[in-house]
């Protein structure tokens, strides 16, 4: 009895320190400058010429792993928030979902610029002709307007529930982005690392998914996020 | 020199223009005549330095027209570090992270098939073949980056005229080495293992088709496929076998590992052709590895990656749309 209540009190006191750690002015400054570096690194790598053989495939595929990695991390904070009980996870949703697409806007800039040389014409055969690049530019097309709606303006206008009904897209993006580099992969059969993200990805949505499935019967309740 | 009318416009005679291996060749000539007497004396030896890194192999000047490029080498160091080798992974820095564990020696090489005088060769029996020659090659990837090469060996020809192909030797085929001991990504079922390539008999006879042992002046790092593979300058760099164990000499058009693999991506000829898109991607133009600037436009990529004048005609008459 007694070592029970002292392990729950820890648990409460460690979920307290988290929280009030991530409501200090310092947390959102520390995840911006976090999850800039790998910008910070791959402009460096563009500089000083650490970036191997070919720099240019370098570039379009780092922004393109960080904008996977990011988006499995914006769709982690509310599965954490919700087992943990850090409850203040939520102030950096936000600016993780805003980091995603500046990766995304990134990637896609670096492929129109330096695989294509922002030539348009060649830009849209090549969307055309190669299906993976369809996809990958459609999962991208998709972030711009909850890019756009990110602002707290922008959700008052739309209304709480619209707002977040267009914010689902964020599931399209994530699996057409899965699609994306899964082609990317098949042509060489190599899909270790794509099973990676593959997972993270299966366990992020699944338990949206089973939330949505358990929470079924009571419809009339506000749905969660 | 003749010359010929044609609706107003006077040209020279086809047959009497100066191929442009002649005339790089005399280019060259003239550049070190006037670089002084100090090279002037030594016309025979290569123009690219050693790395030092491995074992030296030098090799002289080659004489076979389009044999030695004008554009500039590409770096030693993006040469063996950017490689396709999926024998050792299939990312561009696997093989030079991973070939360490392949052991160019001792090493043989099974001559086998329609030939008078087959048998197993001994790599030193190989080097000791024909005179090393220097040459200086455009490497273009299917993928769509190139590079330039200076590569040491000699004509694959040399060593076909040896062993007395028969009437019906029609078309030559590259088996690979594959040993899970010394290839990790043999693993992966990337490809069906061995790796396998071929060429038409003329293509294989022809004096730009190159069986390589070095670059750069010394023998092959293990990640370009040490220590004996093909060169095939005209066709993208997958037709060239890499750490060749075998070659057989067949009567049908032997299957090629790609073609096994993904047929309407991958045909037998795969030569360059800027005019024939791969299915998934433009190959009209590419980037050259180390020399065009990150913002810089892509090359327009040329006809038989430049070779079309000593090339050319062995595809006379032939579809290349077809024959991809």
């Amino acid at each position: 009895m007694q070592a029970w209540t002292s392990r729950s009190s820890t648990d409460a006191t460690a979920r307290i320190d988290v929280n009030r750690w991530l409501l200090r002015r310092e947390a959102k400054p520390v995840l911006f400058g976090l999850a800039l570096l790998p910008f910070a690194w791959l402009f460096y790598g563009a500089w000083a010429n650490t970036l191997g053989a070919n720099p240019a495939e370098a570039l379009i595929r780092g922004t393109g792993d960080w904008t996977l990695r990011l988006l499995c991390l914006t769709l982690a904070i509310t599965p954490l928030r919700q087992l943990s009980g850090w409850s203040a996870l939520a102030r950096m949703r936000r600016m993780l979902g805003l980091f995603t697409f500046f990766y995304g806007l990134l990637h896609f800039l670096s492929f129109a610029w330096l695989d294509m040389g922002f030539d348009f014409e060649a830009i849209v055969k090549d969307i055309g002709k190669r299906p993976f690049i369809l996809v990958g530019a459609t999962a991208f097309v998709l972030m711009i307007p909850l890019a756009g709606t990110s602002f707290n303006r922008a959700i008052k206008a739309l209304g709480a529930r619209r707002w977040q009904l267009l914010h689902r897209l964020v599931y399209a993006t994530a699996l057409l982005a899965l699609l994306h580099f899964f082609w990317m992969r098949a042509a060489k059969h190599n899909f270790a690392e794509w099973s990676v993200y593959a997972a993270v990805m299966a366990a992020l949505l699944g338990w949206r998914l089973w939330h949505w499935i358990a929470a079924r019967p009571a419809r009339a309740a506000p749905v969660r996020g | 020199m003749h010359l010929l009318e044609d609706r107003g416009t006077t040209h020279p005679v086809t047959s009497e223009i100066t191929p442009r291996g002649v005339y790089l060749a005399r280019r060259r000539l003239l550049q070190s005549l006037a670089a002084g007497a100090a090279l002037a004396a030594l016309p025979a030896l290569a123009q690219v330095a050693r790395p030092n890194k491995l074992a030296a192999l030098p090799g002289s000047k080659s004489a076979v027209p389009g044999a030695l490029v004008m554009d500039k080498p590409t770096a030693y160091a993006d040469v063996t570090s950017y490689n396709n080798f999926y024998e050792f992974g299939t990312d561009k820095s696997d093989p030079a992270r991973n070939a360490g564990s392949l052991k160019p020696r001792p090493w043989t090489v099974a001559i086998e098939g329609e030939i008078k005088k087959p048998g197993v060769y001994d790599l030193d029996a190989l080097l000791k073949l024909a005179p090393m020659e220097e040459r200086i090659y455009r490497l273009r990837c299917v993928e769509g980056w190139s590079m330039v090469v200076p590569w040491v060996g000699y004509s694959l020809a040399e060593l076909i005229r040896k062993v007395e192909p028969t009437g019906n030797a029609k078309f030559v085929q590259f088996v690979t080495l594959a040993d899970k001991a010394q290839m990790p990504g043999l693993n992966q079922a990337v490809l069906d293992w061995p790796y396998v390539e071929g060429l038409r008999m003329d293509e294989a006879m022809h004096p730009l088709t190159l069986l390589a042992f070095g670059l750069y002046g010394e023998v092959l790092p293990q990640q370009n496929g040490a220590p004996v593979r093909a060169v095939v300058p005209w066709k993208y760099g997958f037709k060239s076998g890499k750490s060749i164990v075998k070659i057989r000499f067949v009567e049908k058009q032997p299957k090629t590992s790609w073609e096994s693999a993904i047929a309407s991506e991958y045909g037998f000829y795969s030569n360059v052709n800027p005019h024939v898109d791969h299915p998934r991607w433009s190959q009209a133009t590419e980037r050259r590895i180390g020399e065009d600037g990150l913002f810089a436009k892509k090359r327009p990529t040329l006809m038989f990656n430049g070779y079309e004048p000593q090339v050319g005609q062995l595809y006379a008459g032939m579809d290349l749309k077809k024959f991809y």
